[in-house]
């Protein structure tokens, strides 16, 4: 057998697979953070928390009224994606005008309070999630065994995060959300309703969180505190990706899951230091981020 | 001048300072109730173990024995600065006269410290490092419930000895993780069994698949978890997905509570070995106590740490009311240890010169879905490991106390 730095290349590659799955997830929360940031010019630190309601939302559909997976995945965005749409209706637009500062205080504050509240109500040992029946198992790929949900991961937030850059990037609904923000003044003069354009882009980034948190529910502890340790991964993510940047998000996403899964295998002590370390040197050399633009 | 009245300011502030330490008899009795009350932990301890210190208060009826009992309780955020400030404060201010509970090892062994220095009282039933009743051990300290070494002894050698003799560990990157790991690599070993390999992961680790990949091709019988809370939901949810268990490993939870259990859900945790100090449905006591528990604390059932605090606040009382008197810390300790312990969760007992409280531990094993009759059914006895073998040999601690 070939081996790579003393790890036989058959282990080598199932850690780069299971690193992109991780990555899966990284992709999916930032590019919500990109998307609130890029067009609202919000910090949203309160996306943790609406990772985590949207796994609790699975949970609780399941448990009161029978409803399956596949249908949280559908439910769960919009649900949570609402809330997001008060948030931006009560607190945020307020804000527009602000430093960016307020907005980070206040989406933080907001994710203590969601994050105590349920808590208060489900304690911090977490709840049971199933993986769906129709995804139970796996395949046997030789040098690993892939679980058939860990393969759907993949997929699913590949097609979520590519549907997203290509709706914002290459469609007319995507060049009016871009024109809002460079010049809303102008594009209100177009007859377009900015306002709920930012409103529902709220709610859309929101519901991203969700869909990730759903997705998370059958394989990471669903539990009150579940988003508290992956925002800041996710914005280190960002950070690297360079803020704002939707391809950006993507692509930093899994690859930081790539080499954090190559940490866990050389040195597994470093595995939760290693991405800070990364943007610690991009910001050194690129202090917009990889793919941000400077200004 | 002015330098002269600073002199004397201090030195009236130092008298007075003195003056009430000395006056800690204050006809009451405080209980100070130390825990996590809002993280990881707060499930397994937290606030529940406030309610087993209260109802420990309220069947004892202090009043018909002439003591006055209050309870006051923190949360230390799982910060070993901030518990040990907090008993600082409660000793010189607020006049505790014990601090129980207190979860995680790194707290636990700071509180350990100030308690002595305090000569004030401490009842560890959170906490599992068995450093506490080892080099750390102190005149001052019981360790109640269960510590690295029992869990270690209790699991490992029963793993071993039915064909699991070789083993994988997963350790959380921390004193506990690395306290527990050690003691059951000690108790692997000398059942004749080897560790082939072994993973330190930072606390708090959200996907284990990486670790388990590596346990999968390391091809050992037995995976030893040896870390807990989240990181063993996590890890033991995605061995699940990653058949680990139908590929023929077996994992060992070395730290599994009742309240993890409830959040895997059996379908993911049935088969699981895990040893612990008390199961609420053991017989008509243990039954009758969560009966009462429950409506306190959420409809949850109390896991062997609330027991124990319960079974620690009895024995603490029963030994005040003997020596009419709470003010000396090791007097009070001295005491617990020269008296038989008895109470309806743990049964009858004793403590030990390096303040560890001896009783027998139990092997459960998670049941399968269809053995549940509901929610909290979730354990069946595998066996009882008697108190006799149950925790290290006096002599194996380095206990200070002990030699001399």
């Amino acid at each position: 057998m070939i081996s790579i730095f003393g790890i036989p290349s058959q282990a080598l590659f199932g850690q780069l697979l299971i690193g992109l799955i991780n990555g899966s997830f990284y992709a999916l929360l930032s590019l919500g953070l990109a998307v609130i940031f890029g067009m609202l010019n919000i910090i949203n630190f309160t996306h943790g928390a609406q990772y985590m309601m949207g796994a609790f939302v699975a949970y609780l559909v399941l448990q009161y009224l029978g409803l399956n997976y596949w249908v949280a995945l559908l439910i769960a965005p919009i649900l949570v994606g609402l809330t997001g749409v008060i948030i931006e209706r009560l607190f945020l637009k307020r804000l527009y005008q602000l430093d960016h500062l307020y907005g980070l205080l206040l989406t933080f504050g907001l994710a203590l309070i969601i994050q105590g509240v349920f808590r208060n109500y489900y304690g911090s040992s977490g709840l049971p999630y199933q993986v769906p029946e129709l995804l139970r198992g796996g395949q046997n790929l030789g040098f690993m065994f892939l679980p058939n949900y860990r393969a759907w991961v993949i997929f699913f937030s590949l097609v979520v995060c590519l549907g997203t850059w290509f709706v914002i990037e290459r469609t007319r609904l995507g060049a009016y959300l871009r024109a809002a923000t460079e010049n809303p003044t102008l594009v209100r003069a177009f007859g377009i309703n900015v306002p709920r354009m930012i409103t529902l882009t709220y709610g859309f980034g929101v519901g991203l969180a969700a869909i990730a948190g759903v997705m998370a529910a059958p394989i990471y502890n669903v539990s009150p505190l579940m988003g508290e340790d992956i925002i800041i991964v996710v914005f280190a993510v960002v950070v690297i990706g360079g803020m704002g940047s939707i391809m950006g998000a993507i692509v930093t996403g899994f690859a930081l899951g790539l080499i954090e899964g190559l940490t866990k295998v050389f040195f597994p002590e470093a595995s939760n230091t290693v991405i800070f370390v990364i943007m610690a040197i991009v910001l050194l050399i690129r202090p917009a981020g990889l793919f941000g633009r400077a200004t | 001048m002015k330098m002269l009245r600073y002199v004397a300011l201090l030195a009236a502030a130092l008298a007075a300072g003195a003056a009430q330490a000395q006056d800690k008899s204050d006809g009451v009795v405080k209980i100070g109730v130390l825990s996590d009350m809002s993280s990881l932990y707060a499930d397994l301890a937290g606030q529940g173990s406030v309610a087993a210190a209260r109802m420990a208060v309220e069947d004892f009826k202090p009043a018909e024995k002439g003591l006055k009992v209050e309870i006051v309780s923190a949360d230390h955020q799982n910060k070993p600065d901030v518990g040990s400030n907090i008993v600082r404060q409660w000793i010189d201010v607020d006049k505790v006269d014990v601090i129980v509970d207190v979860p995680t090892s790194s707290v636990a062994l700071a509180v350990n410290e100030v308690v002595r220095e305090k000569n004030s009282v401490f009842l560890v039933s959170g906490a599992a490092a068995s450093d506490l009743t080892g080099p750390k051990c102190s005149p001052n300290t019981v360790h109640w419930t269960y510590d690295t070494w029992a869990l270690a002894n209790g699991t490992g050698k029963a793993l071993v000895k039915t064909g699991g003799d070789s083993w994988f560990f997963i350790t959380a990157d921390y004193a506990f993780g690395h306290a527990l790991e050690r003691d059951t690599a000690a108790v692997v070993e000398a059942n004749g069994g080897k560790v082939l390999s072994k993973v330190r992961v930072p606390l708090n680790t959200s996907d284990f698949s990486s670790y388990l990949l590596q346990a999968q091709q390391s091809k050992a019988k037995i995976i030893g978890l040896a870390n807990a809370g989240g990181d063993t939901i996590n890890s033991i949810k995605q061995a699940a997905e990653f058949g680990i268990v139908a590929g023929g490993q077996n994992l060992a939870g070395l730290l599994v509570f009742i309240t993890d259990v409830h959040a895997l859900g059996l379908q993911t945790a049935q088969g699981l070995i895990m040893t612990e100090a008390f199961y609420w449905d053991q017989n008509d006591a243990s039954r009758a106590f969560a009966k009462r528990f429950a409506p306190l604390y959420k409809g949850n059932m109390p896991t062997m740490v609330q027991a124990g605090v319960y079974s620690a606040v009895t024995h603490y009382l029963k030994a005040v009311a003997a020596l009419k008197d709470d003010s000396d810390g090791k007097a009070v300790v001295a005491k617990m240890k020269e008296m038989p312990t008895d109470d309806p969760l743990f049964g009858k007992g004793t403590i030990r010169a390096d303040g560890r409280k001896i009783h027998d531990m139990y092997l459960f094993e998670v049941k399968k879905p269809s053995e549940s009759k509901g929610p909290w059914d979730y354990y069946k006895l595998r066996a009882t490991i008697p108190a006799a073998e149950a925790f290290r040999p006096l002599k194996d601690g380095n206990c200070p106390l002990v030699s001399g």
